[in-house]
C-alpha cells in the first residue's frame, strides 16, 4: 500500500464486514517519542480466538473467510519493518480492536496519506456505519465523527454526493489546520 | 472557528435542499458499486470513488454510491458495477480516476455502455 491511509481503509473495512455500527478510529503522532499510532476500535462481531490466531497468516487462509485475507499481514508487516507492531484484541460479540505502531521518521514508514478519502470511504459502505475519528499530532488534536453529522442531515442522505462534497471539504480544512498549527511547534521529521 | 459555523450551515443548507427535492434528487434506481476489499484499495478504488462522486457533485446526477468487499476478480482492480432497473448490471475493470468522467458521460448519460472496458455483465432478466 502506498499510503498508511489504505491500509486504514482497509482495515476499517474488516470493521464493516464484521457488522460494526459505530468505529473509532484514532491517529496518533507523537513527535517526542518519534511513534506513530494508529487505532481502529469497532463494535462489530469479534473474533473467536482461532480466527484471531490466524488473521496474521496470510497462507491459513480461505477465499471464502472474508474476514481474513492479505490485508491485516500487509499492515502488521508495514509495521514491523518501521520498528512498530500490529496488536489485535478480539472476542466473540465484543469488537475487535486494532493497534498498528511505527518509528514515525523510520525511512520505510509510508506517509499517512489521505485520511479525509478514507473515512469517507467508509461511510458509502451499504448499510449504515459511523466513524469517530481522532487525530491527534503532539497536542493538538482534530476530531470528526461521522454521528454527529448524520443527526444534523436529520434523514437527508449522507452519501448523496453534495453532503460528500462538503465532508470532503470540512475534514480537508480540518486535516489541514491540524498540519498547519504543528508545524509552528516541534518541526516534523 | 467562524469557519466552522459556516460550514455548519451549509450542511443544513444542504439538508433543506434534499429534503425539498430541490437538488434534483428525484429516486433513482441507479447504483453505482466500487470494489473497496484489500485487492481494489491497493489498485486505487478510494481515488476511484472519490472521482466518481466528484462527478455526479459536479454535473448533479443522481445515483447511489456504494462499496462493497472483494468479489474475486482481483486483478482487474479498480472494478466499479452500474446497475439500473431494468438495464441489468455492468462490471467495468481497471478503471483509474481518469477514465470516470467517461464512463459517467456514456452510461449514464448517453446510456450506452462502454464496451471496452466491460469484463462481466448480468442481464436484466438475471440471466448471466
Amino acid at each position: 500500500m502506498l499510503e498508511l491511509s489504505m491500509h486504514v481503509l482497509d482495515a476499517l473495512q474488516n470493521s464493516v464486514d464484521a457488522g460494526a455500527t459505530r468505529i473509532e478510529l484514532r491517529i496518533e503522532e507523537d513527535p517526542v517519542a518519534d511513534r506513530l499510532t494508529i487505532t481502529v476500535k469497532d463494535n462489530g462481531r469479534g473474533m473467536a480466538p482461532e480466527l484471531r490466531a490466524r488473521v496474521l497468516d496470510p497462507f491459513v487462509t480461505t477465499r471464502r473467510t472474508r474476514r481474513v485475507g492479505l490485508g491485516l499481514p500487509l499492515l502488521a508487516a508495514a509495521a514491523r519493518q518501521c520498528e512498530g507492531d500490529l496488536t489485535i484484541e478480539s472476542a466473540p460479540n465484543r469488537g475487535t480492536r486494532l493497534e498498528a505502531a511505527f518509528r514515525a521518521s523510520h525511512i520505510d514508514r509510508a506517509p499517512l496519506g489521505d485520511m479525509p478519502a478514507t473515512v469517507l470511504a467508509i461511510l458509502m459502505a451499504p448499510r449504515v456505519v459511523d466513524v469517530d475519528y481522532t487525530h491527534r499530532i503532539g497536542e493538538r488534536e482534530y476530531h470528526f465523527d461521522s454521528a454527529e453529522v448524520r443527526k444534523e442531515l436529520d434523514g437527508a442522505p449522507i452519501t448523496d454526493p453534495s453532503v460528500m462534497r462538503w465532508l470532503n471539504e470540512t475534514l480537508r480544512d480540518g486535516e489541514a489546520e491540524l498540519e498547519g498549527e504543528s508545524e509552528k511547534g516541534k518541526p516534523r521529521t | 472557528m467562524a469557519n466552522k459555523i459556516k460550514s455548519i450551515e451549509e450542511l443544513r443548507k444542504l439538508r433543506d435542499q434534499l429534503k425539498q427535492g430541490t437538488a434534483v434528487r428525484e429516486a433513482t434506481s441507479t447504483r453505482i458499486i466500487v470494489g473497496m476489499g484489500t485487492c481494489g484499495i491497493a489498485a486505487g478504488a478510494r481515488e476511484v470513488m472519490q472521482a466518481i462522486l466528484k462527478e455526479l457533485a459536479d454535473r448533479r446526477i443522481a445515483a447511489n454510491v456504494e462499496t462493497t468487499s472483494c468479489i474475486g476478480m482481483c486483478a482487474q482492480e479498480p472494478l466499479v458495477d452500474i446497475a439500473q432497473a431494468g438495464k441489468g448490471r455492468v462490471t467495468y475493470g481497471n478503471i483509474k480516476p481518469d477514465a470516470v468522467p467517461r464512463l459517467i458521460d456514456e452510461h449514464l448519460v448517453k446510456g450506452h455502455i462502454v464496451d471496452e472496458w466491460v469484463i462481466a455483465r448480468l442481464l436484466p432478466e438475471g440471466i448471466v
